[in-house]
């Protein structure tokens, strides 16, 4: 072999490792904060709590009869399976999660539409109008709704100088305030999908529709629609799966009465220091999620990815 | 016959800008029109006016004796092949020949028929399970023609129907297109800035630029007969000189044209002052080479010649064109049909003589 194409070699090999690199740093990272913690939590989630620290009975022991031994305790799942209460705010956490994603897509669709089809120098501003709330922490946000909602805050104060009420609307703690909380907080995360899914679809196939004698509103749902529901779709899981687990919004916002899954998780690991039920809890909703996700793909790749 | 087609006195602004200007037109029934005009002369606005996707801002479109002018799209009996051809991406080739069909709840069965029908005139059966993006650019336009022609419109509009097809596949195309508006009667009107695309798919032209229609005629009449400077350098290829009117008799006129450095003699009268500038089209293929000097016609003073140098041949199989500096400085295109496999072509840096029939040039006053 020439130098030449050994030097080549060399070269070809050093962008191999280089290559490696460039996707090992992120696995390793991934590895070491993501799935590291996953399979402790994993772990814990088959154990049973102790008054020590950590609070857990660890899985593996070896005891003075020198026998090793590994203990799952089941007992965390058939307890959830068994209590009512972690069914129902399952249960719970996935109905205000849909409704949520329900609402933020019958809102978010007009709002993407508006800005995908708004002048094209307008555009980046409207845009950059949906993004700005990120520039606030989001507790922050929430917090403020506090202050919005309460007894004598200002929509109240402009409802009762108008007339429309005349006592105070009860709005905070209540499923309501946790819709509105979940949709405002998630919304960006429907819009921005949705934008650039709408703003790709080719204006002329809506003036097709109509040379072919379809009304605007029926082109819509004919054309418009199917050819957009790819951001449909990332639109509403990114809505959806952060509002399955939400924990922020239903504890500051809601009522007492707000059973969600992600407060349910909170109280059992700081209020009960029930570490193993907590972790039990997280691994059926994250199994649940990665469920749901798995079945929305096949039903995806069923029909023929369209161009 | 009244026209099927009538476009009364339409102009379309956009802003203060008028992309199309004070345009009247009459198509008549069963005819291909083309409007042909470089990009930016209005051509395509006028098209979307017919097709209801702009609205005038002055002026009516009449369609068999109906005002369409304002009505939308959704309800003209007109259909339109985009540039784009527009196919619906998500929708399969039968889907998308059947969707104007189905908007107008048709029966199943007769919808079936018809798409089956067309799709076997455009050769696309077996494809109907297709999607767009699986097709070639010969067959996505073949798709979007069976689209259009499926609801049987009264007017079929065009958006360069050709302009994304290679050259093989244009020509081919350009002759089914015909044979199929021949066998449906269907008026065409079609929109194009490719001079041989109009050529060869119209009954007739009309030659836009900067919103305004400046002549409208059969190929031959607008490339025989151009009424202005324009129209003569947009359609094929010409070299047009100045001059001015030596006589102007109802037989003949003689221009002085100092870049020939012989007069002109034309074999039909103008009306124009004496002594009015002029400019005369020739087209190169109307010119004839020789080595030698063309014969004077007796007991007239030599015209209708010119003397040069031949600096750039092209031998392009049919024809050979020629690029002739004259003695003034002027140069000439010429074009010459190869006649003779074994003639002794004329070459490079060779000095000839250029001579045309007095029926050759066509005077222009505008």
């Amino acid at each position: 072999m020439s130098t030449g194409s050994s030097d080549l070699g060399r070269g070809w090999s050093r962008l191999q490792v280089g290559r490696r690199l460039v996707l090992g740093v992120p696995y390793l990272w991934l590895c070491l904060f993501f799935l590291v913690p996953l399979v402790i939590v994993f772990g814990i989630s088959f154990s049973t709590p102790k008054i020590a620290m950590p609070p857990i009975e660890p899985l593996v022991s070896y005891g003075a009869d020198r026998v090793l031994q590994l203990r799952l305790y089941l007992s965390n799942y058939t307890f959830i399976a068994q209590d009512s209460l972690y069914v129902a705010a399952f249960a719970n956490s996935l109905k205000v999660a849909f409704v949520s994603t329900v609402l933020a897509l019958l809102l978010g669709y007009p709002m993407a539409y508006g800005i995908a089809r708004a002048p094209r120098n307008w555009r980046s501003v409207l845009f950059l109008l949906v993004v700005l709330p990120f520039f606030t922490s989001f507790l922050l946000r929430v917090y403020a709704w506090i202050g919005l909602l309460s007894r004598a805050g200002p929509i109240n104060t402009v409802l009762l100088k108008l007339g429309i009420i005349h006592e105070p609307l009860v709005m905070l703690q209540t499923d309501f305030a946790v819709y509105l909380g979940m949709v405002y907080s998630y919304l960006p995360f429907m819009v921005l999908p949705l934008y650039s899914a709408i703003e790709k679809l080719d204006p002329s196939l809506l003036e097709a529709a109509a040379d072919l004698g379809c009304r605007p509103i029926k082109a819509f749902f004919r054309v418009t629609l199917p050819l957009t529901s790819e951001g449909i779709l990332a639109g509403c899981l990114l809505v959806f799966i952060p509002s399955v687990g939400e924990y922020v919004i239903p504890a500051v916002l809601g009522g007492p009465g707000t059973l969600m899954i992600g407060r349910v998780l909170w109280e059992e690991f700081f209020n009960n220091r029930d570490w193993p039920l907590a972790s039990a809890v997280a691994v059926l909703l994250l199994l649940l999620l990665v469920g749901f996700i798995v079945v929305l793909q096949r039903v995806q790749a069923r029909e023929p990815a369209s161009e | 016959m009244p026209p099927y087609v009538r476009i009364d006195r339409v102009t379309k602004r956009f802003g203060s800008q008028a992309a199309v200007n004070d345009v009247s037109l009459d198509i008549t029934k069963g005819e291909i029109f083309c409007l042909l005009g470089a990009s930016g002369c209005g051509k395509t606005t006028l098209l979307r006016m017919l097709a209801g996707f702009e609205t005038p801002s002055t002026g009516q479109i009449w369609i068999d004796g109906v005002d369409v002018t304002h009505v939308p799209p959704y309800e003209r009996p007109v259909n339109m092949m985009f540039q784009s051809y527009a196919l619906f991406p998500h929708l399969t080739v039968e889907n998308n020949v059947a969707f104007g069909l189905r908007q107008d709840g048709l029966p199943a069965g007769e919808i079936r028929d018809r798409v089956a029908e067309m799709l076997a005139m455009v050769e696309l059966k077996g494809y109907e399970r297709r999607r767009p993006h699986q097709l070639s650019g010969g067959q996505r336009q073949r798709v979007a023609l069976a689209r259009a022609l499926v609801k049987r419109p009264k007017l079929l509009l065009l958006d360069e129907p050709l302009g994304a097809l290679d050259r093989k596949l244009r020509e081919r195309t350009q002759f089914e297109l015909v044979s199929i508006q021949e066998r449906l009667g269907v008026t065409f009107v079609i929109v194009t800035h490719d001079q041989e695309e109009a050529m060869t798919l119209a009954t007739r032209i009309g030659v836009m630029s900067a919103g305004e229609i400046l002549q409208v005629g059969a190929p031959t009449e607008v490339y025989e007969y151009p009424n202005s400077r324009f129209v003569a350098d947009f359609i094929g290829s010409v070299n047009l000189f100045e001059g001015r009117l030596l006589d102007d008799e109802p037989d003949h006129v003689r221009i002085e044209c100092t870049e020939l450095g012989y007069p002109i003699y034309v074999d039909h009268g103008i009306s124009s002052s004496p002594d009015a500038k002029v400019s005369v089209a020739l087209r190169p293929e109307k010119i004839s080479l020789s080595r030698e000097t063309p014969a004077a016609v007796p007991g007239r003073q030599p015209e209708n010649i010119a003397a040069g140098m031949v600096t750039d041949v092209a031998y392009l199989g049919e024809v050979s064109r020629y690029l002739i500096t004259l003695d003034g400085g002027r140069k000439v295109r010429v074009s010459q049909p190869n006649l003779h496999r074994h003639a002794e072509r004329i070459g490079w840096d060779e000095r000839v003589w250029l001579s045309w029939e007095p029926s050759a040039p066509v005077v222009l006053t505008q």
